[in-house]
């Protein structure tokens, strides 16, 4: 699951911005010219993906959880949701899953307008979340195509241990790599594999510098709302290209520029106007009402310096890279680092290092009900948080792409109450204790 | 029939206060005969339990706190929109009521599950909590050696706290007992096929499930009695419509709910409820030569039920469903979820439509473990029964 590219009304449009809108149109143009270029297309999610290894044998990665926040985002997804539902598919399940199987069932036609072509393979990178396992199954049936499995062991206590690596990496080597190389034809080039690595690293190098960048005052960055642009081009189909990097460098070149200007956060309608709140945000985005969400931040001046979201694709800023010299073992690291394939506690741990580490004054779950992997926990970690930093949290529930589940009216409102009793912090001769909860739940 | 005239009804009532008994009492009392030994816990909806026993541990499935349980501090951990068992289970932990589990095994059934296998180290950091990364991968060389690693971990864990170093010998003998009693499982089954009437699905449901808390020993003899005494069990057969019930593997429908199903004409042939000890569908077996670790590690991968928290990889979906409808001679399936059961309930529409093409009618509610209206429930029970009866169904 990522955020990613739809930055169609942004108010302000960076170089950074025209040239992901470009990668992506460029990439669901060669989608769609897939079947006559005689290139080979593999459907497959964020979290997990391989996509240097997609790339490395000329093949072009479709990634479902996309195309569903983007649907979200073009308020398609409400019907192709109720097509979904109308076909069996409960109420209660994850919506990224009902988006995408509406979406296949109302023409396959993506974001750009263009039709996505059927997956010649589903490669299934079961990394952080159960539904992937479903998702694929649901896939399968319907495309009556073969499906390449990748389990990703999950990481209770945060750490890659030996076994782990070894699982994956033998796993790739003996199953994922031949049926990539069974269905494209082709022998995977290890050479080729290893420099798209290390175009990953430089990328991933620079996304970092641009997280970092946050710890300043004002942050130059919005590191959730603005941050899923940051990760598109890195959660999707271009970790490992040459656009990644040129991408990342403009990033980086365009947040240096704001810190030189000592511009603050850039939100929906300009740069904002005064930093009052800093956050840290756990929890995905609501997609169909995306700049309404935004809005109730930053029209009150708060800016989310840091988030686990943005991080579902892959965690750098504790370090990961992908390494050229140890090419499978660090796709295995990857996988397995990605956040939600990390224990509640880790969780718990990345969650008050971002509080301390980029000097937040609060911190905020939206508790999206689709997605079990993120939610269940999510009431702990934040009393667990407040306990440990001190600095209240708020608690709010919605949905991905179902936007029955977006309640504006009293979203806005726990907002409002929770920016009430940040502002009422600031204020010691208001009654609000300094520490402790007091939480907006 | 009297329960005085009923051969069975003792067995089957001891069976249900077990089930019942949210105190684990039994775990208690056998922690008393076995001083030191450890007894540990785990969710639904599998651990191999040879693996415990074999190290001298007693397993305790935890199956929440069913509709016996007030819910006071659960609900304030979990989400309207997340299902029932790991609120019930948060509150039987934060009352105490697992003080006699020496610590809990969360293997990876779903999300939820997993989660709540980092809140229990969160919340009880001196309590020993492990999560099971059972394979997705069917492969004995890849899913099957990193599985086998998992559970070597997991003994070791578990030696350092007590228990008694892994020996193969003893997982031998372990594995024997838990053939034993799957031998004995599969003939309560059988009876259930060819007789249902003799045993209610109800009664083999507490009878079964019992098993999750004691040691295989006890199980295999409380099995036993319990067919001994079917023999000598007279009871008039009903023209019922046959059922099996499916989506019910880890959150457990209240008792009160099968009995209403049975009430309202289903003979519940064949069902996933406590799909946690019929997991492997055929005995294990281990050469002479095998490690009975890799043999209970392979079993899991080539013997594993299909089930929607399992990962099918070349089989097709719906068709182990459908081996088990025609296998029962049953009519008709009732699909029976937890609410807000991601894995039941992403699978539900592809069996649906694997009944469809096979002409098997069907019928689906969702419920919680501590539903306590059965009246919407017994309607459509009561309608489909009538359907399947009179015109075949109408899938
Ligand atoms: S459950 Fe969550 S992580 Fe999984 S597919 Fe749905 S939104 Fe994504
Ligand atoms: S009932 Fe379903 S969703 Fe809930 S814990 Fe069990 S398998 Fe997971």
């Amino acid at each position: 699951m990522s955020g990613a590219a739809a930055a169609s009304n942004v108010a302000q449009k960076d170089d950074s911005q025209r040239r992901q809108k470009e990668m992506i149109a460029d990439h669901f143009a060669k989608l769609e010219r897939a079947k006559e270029d005689g290139r080979k297309v593999v459907y497959t999610f964020v979290p997990g993906n391989l996509t240097e290894l997609l790339r490395a044998l000329d093949i072009l990665p479709v990634l479902p959880e996309i195309n569903a926040l983007q649907s979200g985002m073009r308020g398609k997804s409400a019907g192709y949701i109720a097509e979904a539902e109308k076909a069996g598919h409960s109420e209660d399940v994850c919506t990224y899953v009902k988006c995408d199987l509406g979406m296949m069932l109302s023409g396959n036609v993506g974001p750009t307008g263009t039709k996505i072509p059927p997956p010649d393979l589903l490669l299934l990178s079961y990394t952080g979340c159960f539904t992937f396992l479903k998702w694929f199954e649901l896939l399968k049936e319907a495309y009556k195509c073969e499906v390449a499995m990748l389990h990703v062991p999950y990481m209770p206590d945060g750490v890659v241990t030996p076994d782990m690596r070894r699982y994956v990496v033998d796993q790739l080597r003996d199953q994922i790599i031949p049926a990539l190389e069974r269905v494209t034809g082709k022998k995977l080039d290890l050479d080729e594999l290893a420099r798209r690595l290390a175009l990953s690293r430089q990328a991933e190098d620079d996304l970092v510098a641009v997280w970092e960048s946050a710890r300043r005052r004002p942050s130059p960055i919005d590191g959730y709302f603005g941050g899923v642009y940051y990760i598109g081009p890195m959660f999707t189909a271009f970790r490992g290209t040459e656009e990644a990097v040129a991408y990342y460098r403009s990033l980086k070149a365009e947040v240096d520029e704001r810190i030189a200007q000592k511009l603050g956060a850039q939100t929906p309608d300009g740069p904002i106007a005064q930093e009052k709140y800093r956050l840290v945000i756990e929890g995905p985005p609501n997609w169909t009402s995306f700049y309404d969400f935004w809005r109730m931040f930053s029209r009150e001046g708060a800016v989310p310096v840091a988030s686990t979201y943005t991080r579902v694709g892959g965690l750098y800023d504790t370090g990961f890279r992908h390494d050229p010299e140890h090419p499978l073992e660090s796709l295995a690291d990857y996988c397995l680092g990605c956040y939600t394939n990390l224990g509640l506690p880790s969780r718990v741990d990345l969650l008050e290092r971002y509080i301390k580490d980029y000097s937040a004054d609060g911190f905020l779950i939206n508790s999206v009900k689709s997605c079990n992997s993120f939610s269940a926990g999510q009431l702990l970690i934040l009393r667990e948080l407040e306990k440990r930093t001190g600095v209240p949290g708020a608690f709010i529930e919605s949905d991905l792409v179902d936007p029955r589940y977006f309640g504006k009216a009293n979203i806005e409102n726990r907002i409002q109450s929770y920016f009430q009793m940040l502002e009422a912090r600031k204020e010691p001769t208001r009654a609000q204790p300094q520490s402790g909860s007091g939480s907006v739940a | 029939m009297t329960n005085q005239a009923d051969p069975a009804a003792s067995v089957i009532a001891r069976a249900q206060s077990i089930v019942e008994d949210l105190t684990f009492a039994e775990v208690t009392r056998w922690k008393r005969e076995h001083t030191g030994a450890l007894a540990v816990g785990y969710m639904p909806v599998y651990v191999p339990r040879p693996l415990f026993e074999a190290i001298g541990c007693l397993p305790v499935a935890v199956f929440g706190g069913g509709d016996r349980t007030d819910i006071i501090r659960g609900d304030s951990y979990f989400q309207s929109y997340i299902c029932h068992i790991p609120r019930s289970t948060i509150e039987l932990a934060l009352s105490g009521a697992l003080a006699p589990l020496d610590g809990m095994i969360f293997p990876s059934t779903c999300d939820v599950i997993r989660n709540l296998g980092g809140m229990w180290k969160m919340l009880f950091p001196e309590r020993y909590g492990a999560y099971l990364d059972l394979p997705q991968n069917l492969t004995p060389a890849l899913g099957g050696r990193f599985y086998a690693e998992e559970l070597r971990r997991i003994a070791r864990e578990l030696e350092a706290r007590g228990a008694r170093p892994l020996d193969a010998a003893a997982l031998r003998e372990a594995i024997a007992a838990e053939n034993a009693r799957r031998a004995l499982i599969d003939e309560l089954d059988e009876l259930r096929r060819s007789k249902p009437w003799l045993l209610r699905a109800s009664e083999a449901y507490v009878a079964v499930r019992a098993g999750t808390v004691l040691p295989v020993s006890e199980h295999v003899a409380l099995l036993g009695e319990l067919l001994a005494a079917l023999t000598r069990r007279e009871v008039r057969a009903y023209d019922n419509v046959r059922v099996v019930i499916t989506g019910a593997f880890c959150e457990q429908p209240p008792l009160g709910l099968i009995r209403t199903l049975e009430k309202s004409g289903c003979d519940i042939v064949d069902d996933d409820l406590q799909l946690g000890l019929r997991m492997i569908e055929q005995p294990i077996t281990v050469g002479a030569d095998t490690d009975p670790l890799v043999a209970l590690a392979e079993a899991f991968l080539k013997n594993g039920a299909a089930t929607a928290c399992r990962y099918i990889d070349k089989a097709v979906k719906g068709d182990a469903l459908i081996a088990k409808v025609r296998a029962a001679n049953a009519e008709g399936v009732i699909f029976t979820a937890a609410s807000f059961c991601d894995p039941a309930l992403l699978d539900q529409p592809m069996l649906e439509r694997a009944l469809t093409s096979a002409k098997i009618p069907f019928t689906s509610f969702k419920f919680a473990e501590n539903t306590g209206q059965y009246q919407t429930i017994r309607e459509q029970a009561g309608a489909f029964s009538d359907s399947v009866k009179l015109w075949g169904g109408t899938p």
